[in-house]
């Protein structure tokens, strides 16, 4: 069965996954109403800088933000003054790592749900007295669920099976940084690849098992009438 | 100080609207036109929805709009009701009567039961909007718009997207609220239909100017009104109820100039109706005619004349007693009949219709 380091990576896995999903949640939110919403000039560049992850290859990711955070970084410097040390190669460094990385799997589903909701239902809740902030929680949250639904799996999902970043930002410190893909490749390095089979077919179940799920749900678009 | 006084100038590409009026405090006032006319787009600056980069908004005393000031649209004593009824789909009936009660000071318990009654959904509360047919959505918001208690109510075409039999279904319920509101209603339509069996005031609209305004019964009756109504044009008389002949089946309502006959629809006697006389339905006689299948003839004296949509039709409006009926000729019979101002004629009415 599964190592005891197996299940600490997988474990290291999901707590990663989960902090990175709850923080894009509450950043992933306003910056996709910003695009959703907005007619502004910068809608653009913004747009194009929150999807860049999805076409740069990890490496290069991983070695701006390794020199962001380093102690020669603004980050780095930055946490540093602040007592908090430099994040690469911690926990916490990987979790900062996974929201850039991760954030296009939050903002496009959640902008695309905010789209869709289109701009009926606001001006409504306007003539019934809703204020734009009340509107927001008592309307557009309700109708973007589905989308919530979606960009949570993905954000989830995608910050599970990161690789190339996190060997660049967390290298390889069992109980800190080296995550379930890690292990793999670990394995694989040495030889056991009966090691390697097993906990490649619990990331291969997990993640067939949440695309299942969200295709099964299949959630109807989100309508104003 | 009862009115409300509304100065909109808007720039679009391709779209202007430029707009001065007085619109009465009370009553259902109909912004009426033809799409692309800027009904719509007025009926929104009123709401706070669009913002007129010039502009002045004064409700009854308030001032919503001006230089200085910009009252949001969810701080106006409004209630709005869309083309489409747009419900909240995550919300069942109730939760969406509910939605603006809630927010709204001025709403009170009893003005949601009073428009559930008037809308007559009481049966559909704990429904969800998709399970609703069209007509039911719409009476869902329409009565959703007076449940916060407003202080006027702005409706944008509320039967465009119905069909036939679903406006006929919407109507009576309309009626009901001209009746028993005691709030200004500004009802946006394209429709004469709608705006003869509704409306007390119109406000006639092209190309985002206003090209007339004023009580409805004068202003359907002007030969200049600039927008052309073709096979619509035609007055409306306020009646009431009178004579009842049992043995015919009909009944004669009473109007300032005379009696007509029609189906007897079965209203009681003294009932204020609205009765709708189109201009294609009149016909002219110089003498009093030979006994016909008409009904109704009244006498009467040409007015005034003045062109219709057709080069070969004349609309001819005639005093009857204290009201006008408009006549649709063609220019020959005019000049055969020698048709002038100041001419007696008997005016022969084919057929009328009646609105309670």
């Amino acid at each position: 069965m599964l190592t005891d380091s197996d299940l600490q990576a997988i474990w290291l896995t999901t707590r990663l996954a989960g902090i990175t999903t709850v923080i894009l949640l509450l950043v992933g939110t306003p910056i996709a109403w910003l695009l959703a919403r907005s007619r502004s000039w910068w809608k653009g560049p913004l747009g194009a800088v929150v999807a860049l992850p999805l076409v740069l290859p990890p490496s290069v990711l991983g070695f701006y933000l390794l020199l962001a955070m380093g102690p020669q970084g603004p980050v780095g410097q930055l946490t540093a003054s602040l007592g908090l040390g430099v994040l690469p190669f911690t926990f916490w460094g990987l979790v900062v790592a996974s929201s850039f990385y991760s954030l296009p799997f939050m903002v496009q589903p959640l902008q695309n749900a905010f789209e869709s909701i289109g701009e009926r239902p606001l001006e409504v809740a306007a003539t019934l007295r809703a204020s734009p902030l009340d509107t927001f929680f008592s309307v557009v949250l309700p109708l973007a669920k589905p989308g919530f639904i979606t960009a949570g799996v993905l954000t989830f999902a995608h910050t599970v099976g990161e690789f190339g970043v996190v060997l660049m930002i967390g290298g390889n410190i069992p109980g800190v940084t080296r995550v379930a893909s890690v292990q793999i490749y670990d394995h694989v390095e040495a030889m056991e690849y009966a090691d390697a089979h097993r906990l490649a077919a619990v990331m291969l179940i997990f993640s067939f098992t949440v695309l299942l799920a969200m295709y099964l749900r299949r959630p109807k678009p989100a309508r104003g009438d | 100080m009862d009115s409300i006084n509304a100065r909109f100038k808007l720039d679009w590409p391709g779209f202007t609207l430029d707009v001065d009026l007085a619109l009465p405090g009370r009553g259902v006032t109909a912004l009426f036109g033809h799409s692309g006319s800027g009904k719509t787009t007025l009926l929104r600056c009123l709401a706070g929805l669009e913002r007129a980069s010039h502009g002045r908004l004064e409700f009854k005393g308030q001032i919503w709009q001006d230089e200085n000031t910009w009252l949001p649209t969810h701080q106006r004593p409004i209630g709005y009701v869309f083309q489409e009824a747009s419900l909240f789909a995550h919300l069942n009936v109730l939760g969406n009567l509910n939605f603006g009660l809630k927010r709204s000071a001025t709403a009170q318990r009893v003005g949601l039961e009073q428009a559930i009654e008037l809308l007559g959904i009481g049966h559909l509360l704990d429904r969800k909007p998709d399970t609703l047919s069209g007509g039911e959505r719409q009476r869902v918001g329409i009565a959703r718009a007076l449940a916060v208690g407003p202080e006027i109510l702005l409706m944008d075409e509320p039967l465009a997207a119905l069909d036939l039999k679903r406006k006929q279904e919407i109507l009576p319920y309309l009626e009901r609220l001209h009746d028993e509101l005691a709030i200004p209603i500004i009802y946006v339509s394209h429709s004469p239909d709608e705006v003869a069996r509704l409306a007390d005031h119109i406000v006639a609209m092209e190309g985002g100017r206003v090209v007339a305004h004023g009580p409805l019964g004068a202003t359907l009756a002007r030969l200049d009104l600039p927008i052309r109504l073709g096979e619509d044009a035609g007055v409306v008389l306020d009646a009431t109820v009178g004579e009842v002949d049992a043995e015919w089946h009909l009944a004669c309502v009473d109007f300032a100039g005379g009696g007509l006959w029609t189906r007897d629809l079965g209203l009681p006697t003294g009932k204020r109706v609205r009765v709708r006389v189109l201009a294609r339905d009149v016909s002219l006689a110089v003498h009093h005619p030979e006994p016909s299948s008409i009904q109704n003839v009244l006498d009467g004296t040409v007015e005034s004349m003045g062109a219709d949509d057709h080069p070969g039709l004349l609309l001819v409006r005639v005093q009857v007693g204290a009201s006008q009926l408009v006549a649709r000729l063609t220019r020959r019979s005019a000049a055969q009949l020698g048709i002038a101002p100041g001419l007696p004629v008997s005016v022969q009415i084919k057929s009328v219709a009646l609105m309670e």
